[in-house]
């Protein structure tokens, strides 16, 4: 039985692991572009990013996932997400993303707005380029700034991960709980919880030793 | 002929005029102080010789060329503008070091990124570098920090910070040196170290422009002082006879304020 449990629950952390990266993979960018342009001058596109992260990060996650699955196929008459699993995985790492970029954008907007205007003043002075000054001065003072609250939200989005149960996505905790549904047995819960806590460890651990890399200058 | 000549600076933000009809000329190798209250337009003065801020009018020569001309605007390259910003160097009151470069790398950076400009970059880098690395070392060792060289700014007290703030500027060798209040957020101990640099800088004949408030050092340091007041030059002459001998009665209150202070 345990080793069935290990063999159906890493299938499940695999789906988590692909919604996870995924979901990294378009929404630190994505996030960062609505970061540069809510720091930035333009205020009608500041006001149009500050109203969709309002929207975002005020409904719930669950709510945007449900929308995003179930929405096309009853307006468009036919579901836009393929009926199987990586269907499921792909409407679930859309929903993500969109969520998650408006929660990085606010960090990253943080990080830019952190940096002093005198440290661009102290590069531009020096006859340095706008891409030296970005390259040279501001992006690391701007990473050490947004590391921590960064790793904060990363950790969360290993849990939310589990939200994708929702539109049937076999995750990680989808995988735990059917084994209460089939054979009536609540350890594999706990067993679930070993996996996401060893996941999250690693994790800390690679935030930690970043910190710790930026932790030369202040 | 002047090295520096400024004509009829004028500079708004939105209404509020903050600079108005301001002309002076400096000579090669000559120090100027900037004195008058806090808000009279010094710090903008010296962002506007920097290109930090644009004036709304009149005209800025270098040598006797027109870096600056409100009246006929261009739209310049970036390339341009950062060649016409070497012609100045500027030390902040804040330092505004680089926190993540030990004291040497503040003080090479911006030769190092200039000298990739060079054609011969490629072919003569270690020499290059080499010479940079010196360049930056022997800097250090005139402002007394040979042995911070590889401290990071936060390793350092704000009079070595402001040191290694004056040694960067210096490393592009500009041609004018200007320093905004430059011991001004410093505790009272340590403003003589910078002082001192400051002075050693002025016998070596440096051109400078200093914002200060230590009249007794910008009386014995400077060749002449401009008293700044509401956004006008109130009075501008020889150092000594400013201080000692103000003409104007501005000038007089403002100096009887320190004098008892
Ligand atoms: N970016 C700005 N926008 C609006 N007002 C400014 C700005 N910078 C300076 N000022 C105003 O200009 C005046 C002169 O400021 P400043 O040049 O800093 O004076 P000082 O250095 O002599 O104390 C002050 O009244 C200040 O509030
Ligand atoms: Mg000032």
């Amino acid at each position: 039985m345990f080793g069935t449990v290990t063999l159906e629950l890493i299938k499940g952390l695999w789906t988590t692991v692909q919604i996870f990266i995924l979901t990294l993979i378009f929404s630190l960018p994505l996030g960062l572009v609505l970061g540069v342009g809510s720091a930035g001058k333009w205020k009608i596109l500041k006001r149009v990013i500050q109203v969709f992260v309002w929207i975002i990060r005020g409904t719930p996650l669950m709510l945007q996932l449900i929308i995003i699955f179930y929405g096309p196929g009853l307006w468009l008459g036919h579901n836009i997400w393929s009926g199987n699993e990586s269907g499921r995985i792909t409407a679930t790492v859309v929903a993500f993303v969109i969520n998650y970029a408006c929660y990085f954008s606010v960090i990253f907007r943080g990080g830019i707005e952190g940096v002093p205007a005198g440290q661009r003043e102290a590069g531009q002075v020096l006859g340095m380029t706008k891409s030296q000054i970005f390259f040279q001065i501001t992006l690391l003072q701007m990473v050490k700034r947004v590391v921590p609250p960064m790793s904060n939200e990363i950790i969360t989005l290993v849990k939310d991960t589990s939200l994708a149960r929702i539109i049937a996505a076999y995750e990680l905790t989808f995988a735990g709980f059917s084994f209460m549904k089939s054979a009536g047995i609540t350890w594999p819960l706990f067993y679930t919880g070993v996996f996401y806590l060893a996941f999250i460890g690693i994790l800390t651990l690679l935030f930690n030793y970043i910190e710790k890399k930026l932790d030369y200058f202040r | 002929m002047a090295i520096l000549e400024v004509k009829n600076i004028g500079k708004h933000f939105g209404s509020t005029e903050v600079l108005k009809d301001v002309s002076f000329s400096l000579e090669e190798g000559n120090a100027l102080a900037i004195i008058g209250s806090s808000g009279s337009g010094k710090t903008t003065l010296l962002r506007c010789l920097n290109f930090l801020e644009k004036p709304s009018q009149g005209e800025i020569l270098v040598k006797g060329n027109a870096v600056f001309d409100a009246s006929r605007p261009v739209k310049m390259s970036e390339r341009e503008l950062r060649r016409k910003r070497l012609h100045f160097g500027l030390v902040f009151q804040a330092f505004h070091l680089f926190p993540q470069y030990t004291a040497l790398e503040n003080v090479t950076l911006a030769e190092k990124l200039l000298a990739q400009e060079r054609e011969d970059f490629k072919s003569n880098k270690k020499q290059i570098m080499e010479e940079i690395l010196e360049h930056g070392n022997a800097l250090l060792a005139q402002m007394g920090l040979a042995d911070r060289a590889t401290h990071y700014p936060h390793q350092l007290s704000g009079g070595q910070q402001q040191r290694v703030a004056i040694a960067r500027a210096l490393a592009l060798k500009p041609d004018i040196l200007c320093f905004d209040e430059p011991t001004s957020a410093l505790d009272p101990e340590l403003t003589g170290e910078v002082l001192k640099v400051i002075r050693s800088l002025a016998e070596q004949k440096t051109t400078m422009i200093i914002v200060t408030h230590e009249m007794a050092f910008a009386r014995d340091v400077a060749d002449q002082i401009i008293f700044m007041d509401e956004g006008y030059i109130v009075e501008q002459g020889d150092a000594k006879q400013v201080i000692d001998n103000p003409k104007e009665e501005r000038t007089r209150q403002f100096l009887s304020r320190y004098s008892q202070g």
